[in-house]
């Protein structure tokens, strides 16, 4: 006979859970393509509007505007992502049988939140070689650079997004909402990469001492949003 | 009658949610081997209590102890409740199968796909379009397959929030056989319901709330009949 006492089968390890977590949002994210082909498109047309009004006669638009542009279609894209992230838990209240499985609220979390980063990676691959091509951005050299930069900024971004994107699981305007509240505390982290970003690809004089300075600034900004996720998503998803 | 050590208790359990008293001073037992209605009006609290019961909401006062552990919020005991409700809790973007290997991964069962099969014939789903996604079936079929997912780890207490809600005749019968044979399994069962008929045709315990409090709470050894149930009902939350 079943009773409380009756061990329960023994609980995969948390990486094991956020690896099944996030493996099941890929894998449903593979089949309908509905969120990584919105978010793409966005970005696309974010980085085609700019550069019809930037690029003026072939003429290569400053460091500066490719960076600004690159990161604020990254911004608005991931947004589009970031408001779907918890759709699918929302729906048919998955949400509930997730939280009942002895999975650990943060192992969630971290499921979550690396599914929406793999998918921004998606779009920013595609993002920087269109921006590259549209702007002649002087990437060759430190495109591996400029991914370092782009990674961080997304983790960073994904993390404060994820919390927000949760918290505002039931919340009515939720994607108004999440722009509102997410975007100001996402402004170092695109200060960050868009400076970072125009030190590296400035075709005259590339600062790399900066550019690192902004890349360390990202890992200290990640290391903070990630650790402030892990903490604040339990209470935010078992609030009643 | 003497309680079982494996019962579920509740003592003094109240909720307040912003001012508004969902429930208050509820002590009640719940039974392995038994299922326990609970019933009510709208607003009674039934949900509510279900919601402390499966841990995802904190009472605010009182407590509930499962086995002589403290069953509190986001406890490790979670790990041993089953939750079927209204909304079937699934992906609907994901087979009935990938749900089943999902939910029952995330709660280390070994061999899940095996288990996954087997429940998918046990609710009689082992038919069903094996590459439909969820959300094409049924409302039947969604019950089903919830209650499959509700049974994927073998839960020891499986928790029901008007499972028959929207289901048509045959789909209600079909749940009531399998509550009887979830409580035959020795799980505790609770079932929050409005069906009389159907809490008279499956519960041992009867247990009446009304505005947030419990106004009747019975186990008669003959089970209860329809027409003495739903009396007693109406007596009971007259207002």
């Amino acid at each position: 006979m079943p009773d409380s006492r009756h061990p329960a089968p023994r609980a995969p390890g948390f990486l094991s859970q956020a690896l099944r977590i996030a493996a099941k949002d890929l894998a449903i994210e593979w089949r309908s393509r509905e969120v990584i082909a919105t978010m793409t498109f966005l970005a696309v047309v974010v980085v085609l509007i700019f550069s019809f009004a930037f690029v003026v006669e072939g003429a290569r638009p400053p460091a500066p505007v490719v960076a600004g542009i690159l990161w604020i279609a990254l911004v608005m894209s991931g947004t589009v992502g970031l408001g779907r992230a918890f759709d699918r838990e929302r729906e048919g209240e998955a949400i509930r049988s997730l939280l009942l499985t002895p999975a650990p609220r943060a192992a969630i979390y971290l499921g979550k939140l690396a599914a929406t980063c793999a998918l921004m990676a998606i779009t920013e691959t595609v993002l920087t070689g269109l921006s590259a091509v549209l702007f002649s951005a002087n990437l060759g050299d430190v495109i591996g650079r400029v991914a370092l930069l782009l990674v961080l900024g997304t983790v960073g971004f994904a993390a404060a997004g994820c919390i927000f994107s949760a918290a505002l699981l039931r919340a009515r305007g939720r994607d108004a909402l999440l722009a509102t509240l997410l975007y100001p505390i996402i402004v170092p982290i695109v200060i960050a990469g868009a400076r970072g970003t125009t030190q590296l690809i400035d075709p005259v004089s590339p600062d790399f001492d900066g550019a690192r300075f902004w890349t360390e600034f990202l890992v200290a900004v990640d290391i903070l949003f990630v650790t402030a996720g892990l903490w604040a998503f339990e209470p935010i998803v078992s609030g009643d | 009658m003497t309680e079982s050590p494996a019962a579920l208790r509740l003592a003094n359990v109240g909720k307040i949610y912003g001012g508004h008293r969902a429930l208050s001073g509820v002590s009640a037992a719940f039974e392995p081997g038994r299922v326990a209605a609970v019933l009510g009006p709208n607003g009674a609290g039934k949900t509510t209590l279900l919601g402390i019961l499966s841990t995802l909401v904190a009472p605010t006062t009182g407590e509930v102890r499962w086995g002589g552990d403290r069953l509190g919020h986001g406890s490790p005991l979670r790990a041993r409740i089953g939750y079927v409700g209204h909304d079937p809790g699934l992906y609907g973007d994901l087979t009935a199968l990938e749900n089943l290997i999902l939910f029952a991964a995330l709660h280390g069962v070994p061999d899940a796909r095996n288990r996954a099969q087997a429940l998918l014939a046990r609710v009689g789903l082992a038919d069903a379009a094996p590459d439909a996604p969820a959300r094409t079936f049924s409302r039947g079929m969604l019950q089903r397959l919830a209650l499959a997912r509700a049974l994927a780890h073998d839960p020891a207490l499986l928790l029901f929030d008007e499972p028959a809600a929207a289901l048509d005749p045959a789909g209600a019968d079909w749940l009531t056989t399998e509550l009887g044979a979830e409580r035959a399994a020795g799980r505790v069962v609770v079932l929050v319901t409005h069906d009389l008929e159907a809490a008279a045709a499956v519960a041992n315990q009867v247990v009446i709330l009304r505005r947030g409090r419990v106004v009747f709470d019975e186990t008669p050894a003959g089970g209860f009949g329809a027409a003495t149930l739903r009396a007693t009902y109406e007596a009971k939350t007259r207002a």
